[in-house]
């Protein structure tokens, strides 16, 4: 399988010479296509660090990040934003539609900043929109949809435009068990069935199970990595319970 | 304490203050401005008629100034009202933590008061720097000497001005106390949250809207220009409250029509973020409706006061030159009987002085025209009941009678002798004519009775002269007047040759002049004589009357400064009331967008794409309002220059580009502050 993400030897401090903070310490690790991939931590293990580099919000001290073929830490100013207009899509756990847009709108604007032509905007919304089965929720606005329906909008939003990796930041935070089920069922469909990429990072070890595998954080740096395999997925969970119990009491609410 | 935490509060947010500040201090310093005018003409060597007129234009100027006073309240409270609902979560954080409403109110009550100072303080400051430059307008429009000009002060304009904004400072206080009283503590931590909703209207309706609103704008626009002359009050008053209402419907049936026409356009619609930033002015417009229509209407009633206001001062002093050619003209009626126009009998006396001429009644006045005048003409003027308006105008009778049915037709015409009329033209400057025996001609200035009086005129029209006919030498009315004005408002003369009239038929004698005097101090003078009160009970017994290039000067001067000062007052502040209701309209609205900036950064949008459709939506919602202004102003100024067309309107495009200025310089002030501090509140 060819290599979607590759993290070599990446470093992140903070603070200046007298009082340094490493938020990660020499991370190296890859992701294949069509992988679904989580990344575990407690609060201040620099997960979200890591996807901040990841994303280009932030820069990282030293080390590469490639995606693709492309080094993304030598990327500046626009090139930056146009990879991530081009190659990252994001899910964000309260969805983050426009209220003031309808659903038709709110995807089609994913691909209205690149700059793509209008007939071929509305085919692929069109097209996307069968696959996902929110064809009749396309001229409505956000507040007259269902959470189950925003999710798939927003779902529609990122994978609109092919990216390499869709990322998302604690995708099941604040939302209830129900919501939290039905953003992870969803992930688990673009993943089978679009065959996306998704690197997740979360604290929850339920969140964590749906992914088919799991990499532990502690301290920046990379503790342990356990893959799913032919595992059910209560099986992973218990096996994830049982890392997170030995990578200390910081996980403390792991359901 | 709460003071400290008031003074961090407004540190805090100066940003946010900054067009509250901003609108206060231009107020505070308006409003002295033209309250200081008082003082300042108090300097002013000027005459006692230019000085009767400074005290009216005061008088009226300081009542202006109460409705100024008004406008400005209700939008300091407005202002306020808005920075309220941005800090409610602020309040909320208070009270969860113990604070009471009452400290709450008290944390306002000093912040409005300190902000009430520096904004009293600043905007005095400028004010006083910004009268010293009206210092030299107001010496410049009364012609006064500047040498004798100094920096004034004016303790009384400080005084009203602080009694005026602390009375509205004191209501901007008890609003705020009242408001937070008011106010639930759930709602207050929840107050970033909202849920909005989106109207979508039905795009029939608003087509229909659109096309009454357009009609009933069209309609009134007709009928203020084209058919201005059958304008009866009540029909304009009708004619404003259709554009009024068409400028509601607009502005209700635009956003969604707009919204629609663009969204067909896919090429447009579906570039860029084009589709956020309509949807944005659509939401804006379609919530601002109502203040978008006031808004509109006061930028029309700027544009068009500032306009008109302006160009009226520049014709008045332009015309002066040319309609007050000689010193003096003095004139009085002869042969008269009867009542006068209030239906009381003529005494005697008068009835006597007036079967003499002018000459004898100056006589009678001990005044020594010999002496005193120079270029001498007097000469009678000749009307008869079997000329007037109504036998000039021949074959056009009805068509005159129906278009202009405030026209009196039975006015007597007022006929002078060819020789006398060249007498005069010669000495005024104008062009001299001849006429056969058998031939009339007319005479006139003021535009819309050129217009009638062309009519019949080149249709030939003879008209009957004590039994003999004319024929009109020339197929137009010919340039000229006898009276001296401040306007155009020579209806019309009718010159006939010398032996078409006798002396059966005199109406008026006439005596024109100039002083004797090489200097202004000398002209004074003799003008002095003649209207000195010594003169005593000799002007109750004739009525002989004169107008004088000075006092038509100095009322001309005296009454165009007056509507220019007031139109400059209401005009600006019009204009800063509406541009700081958007701005402020525009910032409230900043904090909700702040979340969708995010958004659209998340999906990667870059900021040069963000800022860049945050210029437009504030572009598009400043310049919608205005770009109707304009319309509605165009139509509004041809209307004007209708009705003031005895005022002369050559200098309008000076003025028009005078208010373009003052326009840009405030209105754009208020744009680009509006899009710096939206940029700071959306950045992340």
């Amino acid at each position: 399988m060819k290599n979607i993400l590759k993290i070599s030897n990446i470093e992140k401090y903070y603070g200046n010479k007298s009082n340094i903070t490493k938020a990660i310490n020499n991370i190296s690790f890859e992701v294949e296509e069509g992988e679904f991939v989580a990344i575990m931590g407690a609060s201040g293990s620099g997960k979200t660090t890591l996807l901040n580099c990841i994303s280009t919000i932030d820069k990282v001290t030293s080390g590469h990040i490639f995606v693709g073929d492309e080094d993304i830490t030598t990327l500046k100013g626009n090139a930056l934003n146009k990879f991530r207009r081009e190659e990252l899509g994001f899910i964000f756990q309260d969805f983050n539609l426009l209220d003031t847009l309808t659903a038709y709108e709110n995807i089609a604007l994913a691909l209205t900043i690149q700059g793509k032509n209008p007939k071929e905007i509305e085919k692929r919304i069109l097209d996307i929109a069968k696959k996902l089965n929110i064809k009749d929720v396309l001229k409505k606005y956000p507040y007259q949809m269902s959470g189950g329906q925003k999710q798939r909008v927003a779902s529609a939003r990122a994978i609109i435009t092919n990216p390499k990796l869709i990322l998302a930041d604690e995708p099941t935070g604040a939302l209830d068990s129900k919501s939290a089920k039905m953003l992870l069922e969803n992930f688990e469909y673009l993943n089978k069935d679009f065959k996306a990429t998704i690197l997740m990072v979360t604290h929850d070890a339920f969140t964590a199970s749906y992914a088919s595998r799991v990499i532990f954080i502690k301290d920046g740096k990379i503790f342990n990595e356990i893959r799913k395999g032919e595992d059910s997925r209560k099986e992973f969970f218990d096996k994830i319970i049982d890392v997170v119990t030995i990578l200390g009491g910081d996980l403390s609410d792991v359901v | 304490m709460l003071f400290k935490l008031s003074l961090k509060n407004i540190k805090k947010s100066i940003k946010d203050y900054a067009i509250y500040f901003f609108t206060l201090i231009l107020g505070v310093a308006i409003f002295y401005v033209f309250n200081a005018i008082e003082s300042q003409t108090v300097m002013l060597q000027v005459s006692k008629s230019t000085h009767e007129l400074i005290k009216l234009m005061n008088t009226m100027l300081s009542g202006v100034s109460v409705f100024v006073s008004f406008i400005l309240g209700f939008l300091i409270i407005y202002a306020s009202r808005f920075l309220i609902k941005r800090r409610k979560k602020e309040f909320g954080i208070y009270m969860t933590l113990g604070m009471s409403k009452g400290k709450i109110s008290k944390i306002l009550l000093f912040e409005t008061l300190l902000i009430g100072i520096i904004s009293l303080i600043v905007g005095l400051g400028l004010g006083v720097i910004l009268s010293q430059l009206m210092s030299i307008i107001v010496a410049n429009m009364f012609e006064a000497d500047m040498t004798k000009f100094a920096f004034t002060f004016s303790s009384s304009a400080v005084g009203k001005t602080i009694l005026y904004f602390g009375i509205i400072y004191l209501l901007v206080m008890i609003f705020n106390t009242f408001s937070v009283s008011k106010c639930k503590l759930i709602n207050l931590i929840n107050a970033n949250r909202k849920n909005e909703k989106i109207k979508v209207k039905n795009p029939v309706i608003c087509t229909l809207i659109f096309i009454i609103s357009v009609g009933l704008l069209g309609y009134a626009y007709y009928n203020v220009t084209a058919l201005v002359n059958s304008l009866t009050q009540s029909k304009l008053i009708l004619m404003i409250i259709f554009g009024c209402i068409g400028t509601f419907l607009l502005f209700w049936s635009l956003s969604g029509l707009i919204l629609r026409i663009v969204k067909s356009i896919k090429k447009i619609y579906l570039k860029g973020l084009n589709c956020f930033v309509l949807k944005q002015i659509d939401s804006k417009v379609n919530t601002t409706v109502f203040s978008m229509t006031i808004i509109c209407l006061m930028l029309f009633l700027t544009i068009s006061i500032l306009s008109s206001g302006l160009s009226l001062k520049n014709s008045m002093t332009s015309n002066l030159k040319e309609l007050a050619p000689v010193d003096i003209e003095l004139y009085k009626p002869l042969d008269i009987s009867g009542n006068d126009i209030y239906g009381v009998p003529y005494s005697n006396e008068v009835i006597e002085d007036s079967k003499t001429s002018v000459k004898d009644t100056l006589d009678r006045m001990n005044f020594d025209y010999n002496k005193n005048f120079k270029d001498m003409i007097d000469f009678n003027s000749y009307a008869t009941n079997e000329l007037t308006v109504r036998n000039t105008l021949g074959n056009y009778l009805s068509e005159v009678e129906n278009a202009f049915p405030a026209l009196n037709l039975d006015t007597a015409e007022e006929i002078v002798k060819i020789s006398d009329y060249n007498k005069v033209a010669k000495l005024y400057g104008n062009k001299t004519y001849e006429l056969d025996d058998d031939e009339y001609m007319i005479i006139a200035d003021f535009d819309s009775m050129i217009e009638i009086r062309n009519k019949s005129l080149s249709d030939n029209t003879n008209i009957t002269l004590l039994g003999k006919t004319y024929s009109p030498k020339y197929s137009e009315c010919k340039d000229g007047f006898i009276s001296m004005s401040s306007n155009h408002i020579n209806t019309g003369i009718i010159l006939v040759p010398d032996d078409a009239v006798d002396e059966s038929i005199r109406a008026r004698n006439h005596l024109i002049a100039n002083y004797n005097a090489n200097d202004e101090e000398g002209r004074k003078n003799i003008e002095n004589q003649l209207t000195s009160d010594e003169l005593g009970d000799i002007v109750n017994t004739t009525l002989l009357e004169a107008s004088s290039k000075i006092s038509i000067y100095e009322a001309s001067i005296g009454l165009s400064a007056l509507i220019t000062f007031i139109g400059i007052y209401l005009g600006i502040i019009f204009l800063i009331s509406s541009a700081a209701i958007l701005a402020l309209k525009e910032l409230s609205e900043s904090s909700d967008n702040k979340e969708r900036y995010t958004i659209l950064r998340k999906i990667g949008v870059d900021e040069k794409m963000i800022n860049k459709s945050l210029f437009v939506q504030i572009a598009i919602f400043f310049l919608l309002p205005l770009f109707i202004a304009i319309i509605h102003s165009i139509f509004g100024l041809m209307f004007a220059n209708e009705i003031l067309i005895t005022f002369g309107n050559e200098h309008l495009l000076t003025s028009i580009i005078v208010t373009a200025c003052i326009l840009i310089f405030i209105y754009g002030g208020y744009f680009i502050i509006t899009y710096l501090c939206s940029k700071n509140i959306i950045k992340s």
